[in-house]
C-alpha cells in the first residue's frame, strides 16, 4: 500500500515540475513573440517613414506645378521648370519593352530547364542563367555602349526599318542613333531575364507529377502535356516571376541611363533617346542646385515609389486572384 | 467466334502457366513482362491474360509490382526516367511495344485512373472532361460535339447529376470522390476500350469510395478494366478474377471467388488470411 503512494506523491511533483517549466517557458515566448513583432514592425515603419521623407521634400514642386508636373514635358532647370512626363514614359516603355522580350525567353528557359534538358546539364545551364542576375549593373551598361549600340547601329535598326518595313508603324523610324528607348529595353530585358527565369523554373519544378502523368495517361505528347497541365498548373507563380522582373527593371539605373540616351523627350520612335525617372534622378541629383530643383528630383523619386508599389499591389492582386 | 475463343483458350495454355477461365476471349494478353527502375527488377516474367468485359484485379501487398505492372499495360511505366520495360503485352491482338507503335496512341485506348484524383486545377468541370479530345484529322470537334462527350462521359462516370448546373465553374470545388469520378469522366471521354484504376479509391472516404465501386462494376458491361487495390475486400467485391502479386511476380491468378475462397498456392492463402502484407 505504501509503494503507490510514494508513487502519487512523485508523479505530483514531477507535475509541479513540469508547470513552472512551462510557466518558464510562457514567458520567455512572450519575449521572444514582442521581440519578432518589434522587428517586423519595423519593416513597414522603414517603408511608411521612407515614403514620407521623400513624399513631404517633395511637396513643394508638387505643390507648385500641380497634375502638370507629371504631364508636362518643360523640363528646364534653369528656368525653374520642371516636368516628369518623359521619364516617366520612358520608365514605363522602356520597362514594357524588356518584359515582351525577356517573358518568353525565360518561359523558354525555364521550360528547357526543368521538363527537356538532360539532367547533366540542368544545373551548369541553371547556374549560368543566375548568374546573369549577379553581374553589375555597370557592366552591362559598358557591354551594352561598346557591343549592343554598334550591333543595334548597324544591323539591327536599319534591318527592322528599311527591310522588314516596320518605320510604317511609326516604333522603328527615324535615324539609328544607337542610344535608344530600344537599347535600353533591350539591356533590361537581359537583366531582368535571370529573375524570371529562376522563379519559372522553381515554380515549374514544383508542378506535381501527377499532373503530368495525369495529360500523358490522357494520351497527351509531351508538348500537350507541358502546355495543357504543366503551364496552367504554374501559371500565378509565373506571372509572380514576371511582376519581380518588372520591378526590377522599373527601377534600374545605371545600365539604363548609359544606354538610353537621356534626352527629356516622348517620341513615339524606339528609336529615339529617352529618359527615365531612374536615369533622371542618377544624372541630376549632384546637380541639383536650386531649392526647387531638389524638390522636383525628390517629387520624381517619389513617383517612382509610388508607381512600383502600385505595379507590386495590382501584382499580388493578380497572383491571388489566378489562385 | 466459336473459334476464336478456342483458339484464345489454347493460348491460355501454351503461353501462361497460370489457368484462366475460357469465356469470354482476352482482350490483352501479356507474355513474359519484366519491367524495371534502374537496377530494380519490379514485375518479373508475369504473363495474363485480361478479359474483356470483365473486372481484373491485382492485389498483393505494398511494393508487389502491382503499380508497375499496371502502368506497363498502356506504356505509362516508361516515362519516368530509368525505367525499362521487356515482354510483349497485346491489346487486341497487337503487341503494344512493337517497334513502330506510338505510346501516345497507346494510352489513348488504355485509359488510366490514379491512386489521387488529379483533375486539372485551373480547367472547369467540362474542359477537365474534354481534355483528352483534341483535334482529328477532320479538324476541332465541334462545341456541340464535345459537350455531347462531356455529357456521356460525366453520365457513364455517374456524375452528370450533381455536377450539370455547375460545368463551368472549377473542377477544384468538387469532393474529393467527384473529383475522382471526374477523373473517370475524363479517361472516358475519349472512348478507351480498356480502364486501368490504380488503387482509385485508396485517397476516398468510404461513401465516396463505394460510389467510384458501384461505378466499376457498372462500366464493366462495356469496357475492359484491370483495376490495382490494396483492399481485399474491394477486389472482392468488384472483380471477376484476381491475380496476387508478390516481389514482382503473379503468384496466381483465378476467379475472385476461387481466390479467395480455396487459393491453389499458400502464399496466396497466407495474404487473403492476413497473415503478411
Amino acid at each position: 500500500m505504501t509503494l503507490p503512494e510514494r508513487a502519487i506523491i512523485a508523479t505530483r511533483q514531477e507535475d509541479d515540475g513540469v508547470t513552472l517549466r512551462i510557466q518558464g517557458a510562457a514567458i520567455g515566448d512572450r519575449v521572444y513573440s514582442g521581440a519578432i513583432t518589434f522587428f517586423a514592425l519595423c519593416i513597414p515603419f522603414l517603408l511608411l517613414a521612407i515614403a514620407w521623407e521623400i513624399g513631404s521634400a517633395g511637396w513643394p514642386a508638387l505643390h507648385k506645378f500641380g497634375f502638370g508636373f507629371l504631364t508636362s514635358s518643360d523640363g528646364d532647370p534653369v528656368q525653374g521648370e520642371f516636368g516628369a512626363a518623359p521619364a516617366i514614359y520612358g520608365t514605363i516603355v522602356s520597362s514594357i519593352i524588356a518584359l515582351v522580350l525577356a517573358t518568353p525567353l525565360a518561359i523558354g528557359v525555364s521550360l528547357f530547364l526543368s521538363e527537356l534538358a538532360p539532367r547533366w546539364l540542368r544545373q551548369p545551364v541553371g547556374f549560368l542563367v543566375d548568374l546573369l542576375a549577379a553581374i553589375p549593373s555597370v557592366v552591362y551598361g559598358l557591354w551594352g555602349i561598346f557591343v549592343l549600340l554598334p550591333v543595334l547601329r548597324d544591323p539591327v535598326m536599319p534591318f527592322l526599318r528599311d527591310t522588314l518595313h516596320l518605320d510604317k508603324t511609326g516604333l522603328f523610324s527615324g535615324p539609328a542613333y544607337g542610344p535608344s528607348m530600344l537599347a535600353a529595353g533591350i539591356i533590361l530585358a537581359i537583366m531582368v531575364l535571370p529573375y524570371i527565369a529562376s522563379v519559372s523554373r522553381e515554380v515549374l519544378l514544383a508542378v506535381p507529377r501527377s499532373q503530368r502523368e495525369a495529360a500523358l495517361a490522357l494520351g497527351a505528347t509531351r508538348w500537350e502535356s507541358i502546355w495543357g497541365a504543366v503551364l496552367p498548373y504554374a501559371r500565378s507563380g509565373i506571372v509572380g516571376g514576371i511582376i519581380l522582373g518588372l520591378g526590377r527593371a522599373l527601377g534600374e539605373t545605371m545600365a539604363v541611363t548609359m544606354l538610353i540616351g537621356n534626352r527629356p523627350e516622348i517620341a513615339a520612335s524606339l528609336f529615339a533617346p529617352g529618359y527615365t525617372m531612374a536615369s533622371l534622378l542618377a544624372n541630376e541629383f549632384s546637380e541639383a542646385s536650386s531649392d526647387a530643383h531638389l524638390s522636383a528630383l525628390m517629387a520624381v523619386g517619389f513617383v517612382l515609389f509610388l508607381i512600383t508599389v502600385i505595379v507590386n499591389a495590382i501584382a499580388r492582386w493578380l497572383v491571388w486572384r489566378v489562385r | 467466334m466459336a473459334t476464336e475463343r478456342a483458339v484464345a483458350a489454347d493460348d491460355v495454355s501454351l503461353v501462361s502457366a497460370t489457368p484462366v477461365a475460357d469465356s469470354p476471349a482476352p482482350r490483352m494478353r501479356v507474355d513474359s513482362l519484366d519491367a524495371w527502375f534502374g537496377s530494380v527488377h519490379a514485375v518479373k516474367g508475369v504473363n495474363m491474360h485480361v478479359r474483356d468485359r470483365r473486372v481484373t484485379a491485382i492485389i498483393g501487398p505494398s511494393g508487389c509490382g502491382k503499380s508497375t505492372f499496371l502502368r506497363c499495360l498502356n506504356r505509362m511505366h516508361e516515362t519516368v526516367p530509368t525505367a525499362r520495360v521487356e515482354g510483349e503485352v497485346e491489346l487486341d491482338g497487337r503487341d503494344i511495344y512493337a517497334r513502330g507503335v506510338n505510346a501516345i496512341a497507346v494510352r489513348r485506348h488504355i485509359g488510366m485512373v490514379f491512386q489521387r484524383p488529379t483533375p486539372f486545377p485551373t480547367m472547369s468541370i467540362r474542359d477537365n472532361v474534354a481534355a483528352g479530345l483534341r483535334a482529328l484529322e477532320s479538324g476541332r470537334p465541334s462545341r456541340t460535339k464535345i459537350d455531347e462527350v462531356v455529357e456521356r462521359a460525366l453520365v457513364r462516370a455517374a456524375l452528370w447529376d450533381e455536377v450539370k448546373d455547375r460545368l463551368s465553374t472549377s473542377a477544384t470545388g468538387l469532393s474529393g470522390g467527384q473529383q475522382q469520378r471526374l477523373c473517370i469522366a475524363r479517361a472516358l471521354a475519349t472512348d478507351p476500350t480498356v480502364l486501368l484504376l490504380d488503387e482509385p479509391t485508396a485517397s476516398l472516404d468510404p461513401i465516396s469510395a463505394q460510389a467510384v465501386e458501384e461505378l466499376v462494376y457498372e462500366l464493366r458491361s462495356d469496357m475492359t478494366i484491370v483495376i490495382v487495390t490494396h483492399n481485399m475486400q474491394q477486389a472482392a467485391r468488384v472483380s471477376d478474377s484476381t491475380a496476387f502479386f508478390l516481389h514482382g511476380e503473379l503468384v496466381e491468378m483465378d476467379e475472385t471467388n476461387r481466390i479467395f475462397t480455396t487459393p491453389a498456392d499458400e502464399r496466396t492463402e497466407a495474404y487473403i488470411t492476413g497473415r503478411f502484407g
